[in-house]
This record gives structure tokens, C-alpha cells and sequence, in this order.
């Protein structure tokens, strides 16, 4: 290996002529060119650009050149390590390319497969449709109240203007407890026939002004039928304020007809009888989305909260008003979903509910 | 109440050209609900009034035939074979000629039968479509018709009727004067108000003693006696076509004009067989132990709630109820006393409730009659007997008559707009109240209002409020959202029963409501010891089935049903979820029944709410079959006991709480495979695998898993502190530990945790090995450690240190020893 101070030597310095380093580049591009793959590559890589490679050896004989000869040998050199090291990279790059589209071509899958380890599960329809009407509700300030489902008879039926008499007192319209050790005695409980005795509570519990919602579970001595439930639920409104009209309720329904069946919901009213209600209302609501075509439907009952029923719950009728309003949920399903037998609400079979998902 | 529209154009003046539409609009609008609008049955062709001139009784035949020459206005009479026997030579009746076609595309045509051609048909009320009577051909009676005149008007086949549905509080609408007069208002035009009758100046002395001794129940009773009425003549078409429209079967023409003067003008009535009352009458409770054969004849004990009509021979009959057998009238009868009472609406409820007795008379009796109308309607029945039956007065009506003026109610004239957010003007609201008929006096504002007589329902200015909106019409009232004060949202409560129903529809479980109803068996059959506390049930008087009678004390039943339903169906992989409430049983006190005219006194109130017993909100799980199904993965995995223990945890961390999981014996559960689930020491519920034996008797699959806990004793969760997050690098450290089969792992995680201290940043159970080289009765638990401080790099003598405390702190604990 020669020195800096080696003296001239022309073997040496024939390494350095254009011809020699011309040869090298070619003999490097061919081979680069002619490698395969990356490890072909990465084999004949030493012969071109390692410490034995022709250009790396010509670049030790400069320092043996004349100073005046030594720039002009060492542009040759330089642009020939230039040009084997770019193209050593061009082809590496190019290779990997191709290692890279072969290996992801072939870690091809069928997305199709199906993954299906834990299976889905769902809420009763019947439940996310309570969360939805009661977060309309909460969006207009109103608070979600709860009652028992087995109620004291008074809560359920004096305190809302039933007489001792109503029909709907009757064995054959409400389910009664039976009291006393031997259930042999009056229990003054029944099972709630409505959600409306959730009003009563709240009047009781709580100062005016009043705003709840009040979902949940009734009951009535029905024999289970496509059309009929025993067990069904409800959403009960009540709306207690100094000055609240008709016109407030009807607002109220007119936008949750909105919020849930859509824009062009609104409702209709027909007169009607309820104890606990004076003036009292049927309500149809306009349902566009009808899979029989846009249509009104029936849906609950309304009006404003009886004086003797405020009175029964110490407030001042004089002072406040108040609105109520009803509906059932399985017939909000009924039409919304097209529900048709209730038997599908009775049943749980899960190909039913599955449906629903878990928040429809 | 089913309305004839021909009846009600005869007392309404019924705008020109007024559709079947608008009348159905207009009554929904006054809060009749349309249940129904029968149109007339379809005929086509010759249908006409014919009189029979001639009867030839044909004989030889299996039943005997006629065969009648009938007049039915061409030159010659058409001959017309008929099987009929109930009619006589001069009698009219409906003749289908050939060529007609009547209800039910019957076409008649000249046709050979019995050896005659008959020209024609001889109809009955059946095959006219007009009625279900088909006891014999329709008689139309001797006179009033021309035979050949056609009979779709006769028969009343252009008539639409109206089924409308009365609601309780509406007596007055249960007759055609209420229906008419409530249409006449709210259309705007005329009507004609039948009660308005001149009054007979009948002479002499009242027909019949009476004493009303409980006007509590009665304040007036009113009688009327007619003699020499024909027992046989039968009551006019026209009378007889509108009960039948109306839905009443006609009887004869005593019972028929009862019931025609009640649909008119809603007072019911009642005939006696003036011959069998015997004595002076006296209006009575009856005595415990009284008995009365009704109508129905029905033996019925009597009750101290009854109200009587009895005469010296005892009770004649149940007040507004039913009449007696022994007064009742016959095919003889020709001597009739008529009565119209009022009675206390509530003890006419209670009486046809007690003794199963509904009727057109208790349906108006009980939601209230005119009381003004009692003579009224007597006086109109003796007319019509009088009419058609050839009866007469005799005496002056009784009348007994306790009932007191009618308050007036004060009432603001603006408080209906008021209610109704709609300005009515003071003439709107006197327009309306004067149209149903009340008295209003007062100047300005303040008005004085008397409700008619006929309004029992009209007690409070909320009432009059009402008929103010109402005649207004509901549409006048405008969309105003009102304003809520801000609102709380949610409860932590109900928050927590979303996420938790949502977590387990995540974690693949199916919501499956029942209903909470369970009995005996149910219980029986979950194996739940004699003394477990959920066989203290509260049980239902009136149960919709005899072997669920009682309210649930747990989920499982109901969800075990559907489980056992799903697979019934062809299910194999159920995961079921419910959540609702169960009512475990007490001895609580009975409610009280305060008054309800102001709120009860704060004792009573908490007595009240007192009674009604606690309805814990439970929460259960049941699955089967695999819990990941096999797919190209692999196999399945099947659904087991962990399942339903890791539901539990589910539930625990949606609500934000910490489970911890002990060994534990309950039925149903399987006693080895049964986890109690803690909540800071408190058991709150169960998980773990169903006994077999339970499984066998339910039918379900073997290794059924269930879960159920109270979430209403999961803890209210506290607000979480945030934790600060380590930079440091963690030591990662894998300990395998060989520990007797009888200790729980939780309980070596438990000493582990305890003994590594506060470097300890996870620790996780990684594997569980048996078998050899593990001593027979031990087991390996290896878990995975994760080390870390707050403020440094741990260096390998701190780790190990770690390690060595967690090792001996487990050791001490549980005797677990390093596996070699």
C-alpha cells in the first residue's frame, strides 16, 4: 500500500486514469444491475464499494500524485465513487421496492372473513326509546322522576281524582296486593295502572315550579294479546308553573313529535275524559314516516292537572296551573318500528331484540 | 251509543248537504270517538212492500210450506212460496222480486220449489241485512205503506248509523237528546229537544203509594199506570228498525217503548205487571240476608248496598240493576205500571259490578241521568202505548221529589282562556255555556253559573273550562314551548342503570324483559330452601294466572324462561341480560286511604309512603351454549361460570365500583362453582354455574351460567382522582408460585399486592398450571409484575427487593412457595 510519500509508481497511477476508473463504474453498474435481489445486492457490494473496491483504492493513490496532478485525478475519483454509490442506492431502493410489494402481495387476506368471537348484544327496544324520550325531556330542563311499580292505592287512584267507585278500581282492571300475614287483609297497595301517581309523589315531595318526565312499568288485569299487554310501560309528563296554559302543553307535545318522528310531526288533539285531567285530550300525533304512507296515529292522553288533584297534592290551584301528559311506549313502537304483535314484546326472543342494537 | 243519522236530522236541522265525513269530524271534535260508521247493507233491483192476499199451506213436505198470492203494485199478484209461518193474509211485507240482488250478492230469481214457481222472496230481517232476526219473514205491519212503494226507505237502507263512544263522565250523551243538542251547538244550527213535551194535566189521585226511604240513592222516583193496553200488538217497523239500529232487540211493545224513550231521552225505565205488585211501594237498602229472583231468573242474595223496589210482598226489584221475575210483564199483560227514577250514579256502579249485571239502563244509570226528565219520559211512553197499543192513563203520575236546587258555580269568565292560552271573549264563553245549557247570571267578569240538570259532571269551573274549549274547538290552541327552569339531568341513579344496561348489551347480552310475576314452582324449582328469604313473596289477589301469583323476589325465573323459550326456538348461544325491580315481601303496615279533598296530614302522608315497600333494582345474567362461537379461528369457547362472574364485574365498573369475588354457597347456584360478589365487604349478589340439578329440572343445557345483583346497593361512585403518570422505565417481573388447590387466587393477588407496596404499578395472573411437576393438590399461579417509581429508574436491587417482600408477604399469607 503506498503512502502519501510513496514514490511515483505507474502500476499505481494507471488506477487513476479515466479509463481504469471508467471500467470500474461500468464493472459496478453491471453488477448492481445485475443482482436480483437484495441479498445478491448486498453480496456483490464489497467488490464495488468496499475497502478493496477499485474506486476506494484509486482514491489511497492520490496522495502519491504530484500536487498539480492531484485535483484533477481526484474529481475522476470522487465522481466515479459518486456514480457507483448512487447507483449501488438507485438499486437497492429499486430492489427493497420490489421485496416490499412482493411480501405485502403475499400477506394478502380475505377481509371478508368474519370475526365475530363475542357476539353483539342489545338493549330492549322498549328501553332505549324511554332514554331517548327522556333526554328530550332533560333538553328542555324537565328531570326524570321515578316511582314504584307497586304503588299505595292512594297515590294511584284518590290522590288523581278516582272515586271509590271507579271502575277502574274494579279486580278486573287492576291488580291488588294482598295484605296482612295471611294476605287475607286490604294491603291499600296495588300494582300502578299509569304513571301518573309519579305526579302525585312529585307534588308531594316537591315545590312548584315542577317539570318531570316519568317513565316506567304499568300494569292492568289484560290478558296478553297481539293487541294487549299485562305489563307495558308509559311516559308520564307533568308541568306544574304559575301561568302554564294549554297552549304550553300542546307546545311541548309538538316538539317531542318532532324530535322523534322528524320535522313535520305535530299533533291533534280530540276531547276526552280522565280523572286527574280538566280539560282533557286525546292525541294523535302525525307520523310521515308510517310504513302505510304519512298518517295520524294515536298516541296518549293530555290536558290540565285537575284543581281537586292539585288540591289532593297540596298545591294552590289558585296559584299554579299545571299541564300532564301520557303515552305509551309499546305503541310509540308499534308505529315507529312497525311493531305488530306484542307478543314479540312479551316473548324476548333475542332474534327480536338483537335488532334494536344497543342504542337505537 | 250508536246514532241513526236519519234520528238525528229529525231533532237537528242538519246544514244542507252535510257528508257522512263532517259529521264523523264534527263528533270527534265534541269528544265522540267514531268507533264505527255503518253504512247500509247493499241491495240492488226490485225490492218493494207487498201485501199477502192469499195462503195456500202446502203439505206433503218435510216442514210446512206456503204459498202466497203477495200484491206488490202490478195488475197481477205474484205468486211466492215461503217458509215462514208468522204472518196472515193483509199483511205487509218486504218482497224481493226477481232480478234483485240483496245483501251478501243474493240474487233472486223466478225459480220452481215445492211444486210451485215462486215469483219472488218473502224476506226477514237476516236476509235484508238489517238485522239478525230470522225467527220469520219481517211484517211490516197492516197499514201505513202502499204495496209496490219501494222499501229501501221503509227499511231505513239509506241510513247511516254513527257508533260513537261515550266517555264516563257524559251521561247526558248516552241518548239522542244529548247527541243532538251537543251536534246543534257545535255546528251552529237549530235543534229540537224532545223532553220539551207538553205535560198531560193528568187528573185524579196518584196511581200507586210510594215511599222512597233512601233518597240519599233516590231523589226521584216517578210512576205512571196505563191499562188496557193490547198484550198483542206488535210494535210499529219504524220503532222496531231504530232499536235494531241502535243494537236492541225488540221484545214487545211495552219493553220496545221503554227502551225506544231511553235511547231518546236517556232515561231508562222499567215495566211492572201492574196486576202482581201487591201494596204500597216503598225505594229500600235491602236487609243482609235478603234474597230476589231477577228477570234473568237468577236467585241472587242481597246485600245492605242493595237498593230494592219492593212491594208488600218483599223486593220487586234491584234498582236501576234489573227488575224482579214475579212483576215482570207477559204475553197477557194488559195493566202496566211504568217507573223512571234517578239514582245515585256510584251505588248503581257498585250493584252491576256485585252482581255481574251490565245493561243499556246501568250504562246511563251510572254515569248519571236527568233527573228533570222522569215524568217527561213516563208521559211519552204512555203516548206511544197509548198509540200503538190502544193504552190509557189511569191516575196521576206518583212522583216522589227530594232532590235540593242546584249550586251554582263562580267562575271567572276569563279563566277559560286563561286555561286554554286561547282570548276568548266574555260573549264566546256565554255563547257556549248557554248553548249546553247552563243558567248564567252576573255582571262583568264575575259569572254565576247553574249547570242543567242533565250535567252532573259540571261541579268546578275547570268543568265549564272544558265545554268552553271544547265547543271552541281544540285546533284554536296555539304551539307555545313553555320555559323550564335549568334542570338537573340525570340522577347518578338512573345515569348508572343506562350504563349498566349498555355495558352488558356490549359485552354481548340480549336485554330480556319479563313480567313480574312468579309462584311457588317457579321457586321450587330454582331448589331455594324452605327458609330462603326469597320465597317471602307478596302475592296478587287477582292474579292473570294461578301459578304465578306473586310479584318476584328474583330476575332468575323470568330469565331463565327465556333462555329456556330461545332455545326452544332453536337457539343455541343465548346470553340474556334483565334488569328491573324485584319486591321482596314484609310485613309492612297496609296503606292508608286518606280523603283526597287537600293533601294528608304529614303523618298519614308518611304513612303512606311508608307502606309501599322497598323494589331493590336487580340485575342478572344468564347464558349458555358458547359464549364465542367456533369459526376459522378455531374451536368455540363455551360459556361457564367465569362468564357470569366477569358479567358481574361489568355491571360493578359501569357503575363505578370495585368488585371483589368470594367462594360461596346459594341455591341455585352449582355449590362448587358459586362466586358471592362484594361490594366494600357487602355482599350484593351471586354468580357462578346453575346446579345440575336445577339445569335438569328447567330443561336447560348443562353449565347454564347465571349472575344476579341488587345495583341498588352498588355504592354511589366517588369522583375519581386523577393518577400521575410515571416517565420512569418500568421492571418488568414474571413470578410462578406454587400454592394449595383450596386457595383462592384472589387471595395470593391480594398478598402480592400487599407485600410488593407502592412500586407495584399492575399485576396480572397470567397462568394457572396443574400436573406435574407440580405436587398433586397445589396448583401454579404465574403472574406477570409491573414495576415503576414516580421519581427515578428502579435499579435491579430495588426490583429484586420488590419481588423478594411480594414472595414472603404471599408466602406468610396463603403458604404460597416459589415454583421450582
Amino acid at each position: 500500500m503506498s503512502g502519501a510519500n510513496d514514490p511515483y509508481d505507474p502500476k499505481q497511477v494507471a488506477a487513476l486514469s479515466p479509463e481504469a476508473l471508467d471500467e470500474a463504474v461500468r464493472a459496478a453498474l453491471g453488477a448492481f444491475a445485475a443482482a436480483a435481489d437484495l441479498e445478491a445486492l448486498a453480496a456483490v457490494r464489497p467488490a464495488h464499494l468496499g475497502d478493496r473496491a477499485p474506486v476506494l483504492l484509486a482514491r489511497r493513490e492520490l496522495g502519491a500524485l504530484p500536487p498539480a496532478a492531484r485535483s484533477d485525478a481526484g474529481k475522476r475519483v470522487n465522481a466515479a465513487r459518486v456514480a457507483v454509490t448512487e447507483a449501488y442506492e438507485a438499486r437497492r431502493a429499486e430492489l427493497e421496492a420490489e421485496r416490499d410489494a412482493r411480501v405485502l402481495a403475499e400477506e394478502r387476506v380475505d377481509v371478508t372473513l368474519p370475526w365475530d368471537r363475542t357476539p353483539r348484544g342489545a338493549r330492549h327496544p322498549l328501553t332505549t326509546l324511554i332514554d331517548r324520550i327522556a333526554d328530550i325531556f332533560v333538553g328542555m330542563g324537565y328531570e326524570v322522576a321515578d316511582g314504584p311499580e307497586l304503588e299505595a292505592e292512594w297515590l294511584n287512584f284518590d290522590a288523581l281524582n278516582f272515586g271509590p267507585d271507579h271502575p277502574a278500581r274494579w279486580l278486573s282492571d287492576t291488580f291488588f296486593v294482598a295484605g296482612g300475614r295471611d294476605g287475607d287483609e286490604d294491603s291499600g297497595l296495588v300494582l300502578r295502572t299509569h304513571t301518573s301517581p309519579v305526579q302525585a309523589r312529585t307534588m308531594l315531595e316537591r315545590e312548584p315550579p315542577i317539570y318531570v318526565v316519568a317513565p316506567g312499568r304499568v300494569y292492568r288485569t289484560d290478558e296478553l294479546d297481539a293487541t294487549h299487554l299485562p305489563v307495558f310501560h308509559q311516559v308520564e309528563g307533568l308541568a306544574v308553573d304559575r301561568g302554564l296554559t294549554m297552549a304550553h302543553l300542546r307546545g311541548t307535545l309538538d316538539h317531542l313529535a318532532r324530535q322523534l318522528f322528524g320535522p313535520d310531526a305535530r299533533t291533534r288533539w280530540r276531547p276526552h275524559f280522565f280523572p286527574f285531567t280538566e280539560p282533557s285530550a286525546e292525541f294523535d300525533v302525525w307520523f310521515p314516516e308510517h310504513r302505510d304512507g304519512p298518517q295520524w296515529v294515536e298516541w296518549g292522553g293530555c290536558g290540565m292537572v285537575n284543581p281537586r288533584v292539585l288540591r289532593a297534592c297540596g298545591v294552590d290551584p289558585d296559584t299554579y296551573t299545571g299541564f300532564a301528559f301520557g303515552m305509551g311506549i309499546e305503541r310509540a313502537l308499534q308505529f315507529r318500528s312497525a311493531l305488530s304483535d306484542m307478543h314479540d314484546i312479551a316473548e324476548a326472543d333475542v332474534r327480536f331484540t338483537s335488532v334494536f342494537g344497543v342504542e337505537q | 251509543m250508536k246514532v241513526p243519522v236519519s234520528w238525528l236530522s229529525e231533532l237537528v236541522d242538519l246544514p244542507a248537504g252535510i257528508t257522512v265525513e263532517e259529521l264523523d269530524a264534527a263528533f270527534v271534535r265534541l269528544g265522540f270517538e267514531v268507533e264505527d260508521v255503518v253504512r247500509p247493507p247493499v241491495t240492488a233491483g226490485p225490492l218493494v212492500v207487498g201485501r199477502v192476499l192469499e195462503i195456500e199451506e202446502l203439505t206433503g213436505f218435510k216442514k210446512p210450506i206456503r204459498y202466497c198470492q203477495v200484491e206488490v203494485g202490478e195488475p197481477e199478484p205474484r205468486g211466492i212460496v215461503c217458509g215462514a209461518r208468522n204472518f196472515a193474509v193483509g199483511d205487509l211485507v218486504v218482497a224481493a222480486l226477481p232480478g234483485a240482488v240483496l245483501p251478501g250478492d243474493f240474487a233472486i230469481a223466478a225459480r220452481k220449489t215445492y211444486d210451485h214457481v215462486s215469483d219472488g222472496m218473502i224476506c226477514s230481517v237476516r236476509e235484508l241485512g238489517i238485522g239478525e232476526d230470522h225467527a220469520g219473514i219481517l211484517v211490516l205491519g197492516q197499514g201505513g205503506y202502499v204495496p209496490g212503494t219501494p222499501a229501501t226507505d221503509v227499511l231505513g237502507l239509506e241510513d247511516v248509523v254513527f257508533d260513537l263512544e261515550v266517555t264516563p263522565d257524559r251521561g247526558y250523551a248516552m241518548s239522542m237528546r244529548g247527541i243532538a243538542r251537543d251536534l246543534a251547538g257545535v255546528l251552529g244550527v237549530t235543534w229540537r229537544d224532545p223532553a220539551d213535551l207538553p205535560l198531560p194535566d193528568w187528573p185524579g189521585a196518584p196511581a200507586w203509594e210510594v215511599t222512597v226511604a233512601d233518597p240519599d240513592r233516590c231523589d226521584r222516583f216517578s210512576m205512571l199506570a196505563v191499562e188496557d193496553l193490547d198484550p198483542a200488538a206488535p210494535s210499529p217497523w219504524p220503532l222496531r228498525r231504530r232499536l235494531a239500529q241502535c243494537g236492541i232487540r225488540s221484545i214487545s211493545l211495552a219493553v220496545d217503548v221503554t227502551n225506544y224513550v231511553m235511547l231518546e231521552l236517556g232515561q231508562p225505565m222499567h215495566a211492572f205487571d201492574r196486576t202482581t205488585v201487591t201494596g204500597p211501594i216503598t225505594v229500600r237498602r235491602a236487609t243482609a240476608g235478603e234474597r230476589l229472583t231477577t228477570l234473568d231468573g237468577a236467585d241472587r242474595a242481597l246485600t245492605d248496598d242493595d237498593l230494592l223496589i219492593t212491594d208488600e210482598s218483599g223486593p220487586i226489584g234491584l234498582a236501576g240493576v234489573m227488575g224482579g221475575a214475579s212483576t215482570e210483564i207477559g204475553d197477557a199483560t194488559g195493566a202496566v205500571l211504568l217507573e223512571a227514577a234517578h239514582w245515585e250514579p256510584n251505588g248503581i256502579s257498585r250493584g252491576v259490578r256485585r252482581h255481574r249485571l251490565p245493561s243499556e239502563a246501568g250504562k246511563r244509570f251510572e254515569r248519571g241521568t236527568d233527573p228533570e226528565v222522569t215524568v217527561v219520559a213516563l208521559a211519552r211512553a204512555a203516548a206511544l202505548l197509548a198509540e200503538h197499543g190502544g193504552a190509557r192513563v189511569v191516575g196521576a203520575p206518583v212522583d216522589v221529589d227530594t232532590r235540593t236546587p242546584r249550586e251554582s258555580i263562580a267562575i271567572d269568565a276569563g279563566l277559560p282562556g286563561r286555561i286554554a292560552g286561547v282570548p276568548y271573549t266574555r260573549a264566546e264563553v256565554l255563547e257556549v255555556l248557554t248553548a249546553i245549557g247552563a243558567e248564567v247570571t252576573g255582571d262583568g267578569d264575575a259569572l254565576r253559573v247553574t249547570p242543567p240538570s242533565w250535567r252532573g259532571d259540571l261541579l268546578e269551573p275547570a268543568d265549564l273550562v272544558e265545554e268552553v274549549v271544547r265547543f271552541r274547538g281544540f285546533d284554536e290552541i296555539p304551539s307555545i314551548l313553555p320555559t323550564a327552569p335549568p334542570g338537573g339531568g340525570l340522577t347518578e341513579r338512573q345515569r348508572r342503570r343506562r350504563s349498566i344496561g349498555r355495558a352488558l348489551a356490549e359485552a354481548g347480552y340480549v336485554e330480556a324483559p319479563a313480567f313480574p310475576f312468579t309462584g311457588p314452582a317457579q321457586l321450587d324449582a330454582l331448589g331455594l330452601p324452605a327458609d330462603d328469604d326469597r320465597r317471602r313473596v307478596i302475592t296478587v289477589r287477582n292474579p292473570l294466572s294461578e301459578e304465578a301469583p306473586a310479584l318476584r323476589t328474583t330476575l332468575l325465573p323470568g330469565l331463565l324462561a327465556a333462555l329456556g323459550r330461545n332455545l326452544a326456538r332453536g337457539l343455541r348461544d343465548v346470553a340474556l341480560f334483565e334488569h328491573g325491580s324485584v319486591f321482596p315481601g314484609g310485613d309492612g303496615a297496609p296503606a292508608p286511604l286518606p280523603g283526597a279533598d287537600r293533601r294528608p296530614d304529614d303523618a298519614t302522608l308518611a304513612a303512606l309512603l311508608g307502606a309501599v315497600p322497598a323494589q331493590p333494582w336487580h340485575v342478572a345474567v344468564a347464558l349458555t351454549g358458547h359464549r364465542e362461537p367456533r369459526g376459522w379461528w378455531g374451536p368455540g369457547r363455551p360459556a361457564a361460570w367465569a362468564d357470569a362472574v366477569q358479567a358481574a364485574r361489568v355491571v360493578a365498573a359501569a357503575a363505578g365500583a370495585e368488585l371483589t369475588v368470594e367462594q360461596a354457597e346459594r341455591a341455585p347456584w352449582h355449590p362448587g362453582r358459586c362466586a358471592a360478589l362484594l361490594v366494600g365487604g357487602q355482599v350484593i349478589g351471586y354468580a357462578g354455574e346453575l346446579h345440575p340439578k336445577v339445569c335438569e329440572v328447567l330443561g336447560l343445557p348443562a353449565r347454564t351460567a347465571v349472575m344476579e345483583l341488587d345495583a341498588d346497593a352498588l355504592p354511589e361512585p366517588t369522583v375519581a382522582q386523577a393518577p400521575s403518570i410515571s416517565t420512569f422505565p418500568p421492571v418488568l417481573i414474571d413470578l410462578a408460585l406454587v400454592v394449595a388447590d383450596d386457595i383462592p387466587a384472589a387471595d395470593v393477588a391480594a398478598a402480592l399486592r400487599e407485600g410488593a407496596g407502592e412500586l407495584l404499578e399492575h399485576l396480572r395472573l397470567f397462568d394457572v398450571y396443574t400436573g406435574a411437576p407440580v405436587p398433586a393438590g397445589s396448583r401454579s399461579l404465574a403472574y406477570a409484575l409491573t414495576l415503576r417509581a414516580p421519581d427515578r429508574t428502579l435499579t435491579s436491587e430495588e426490583a429484586t427487593a420488590v419481588r423478594d417482600a411480594a414472595m414472603a408477604a404471599a408466602a406468610a399469607a396463603t403458604g404460597a412457595q416459589p415454583r421450582a
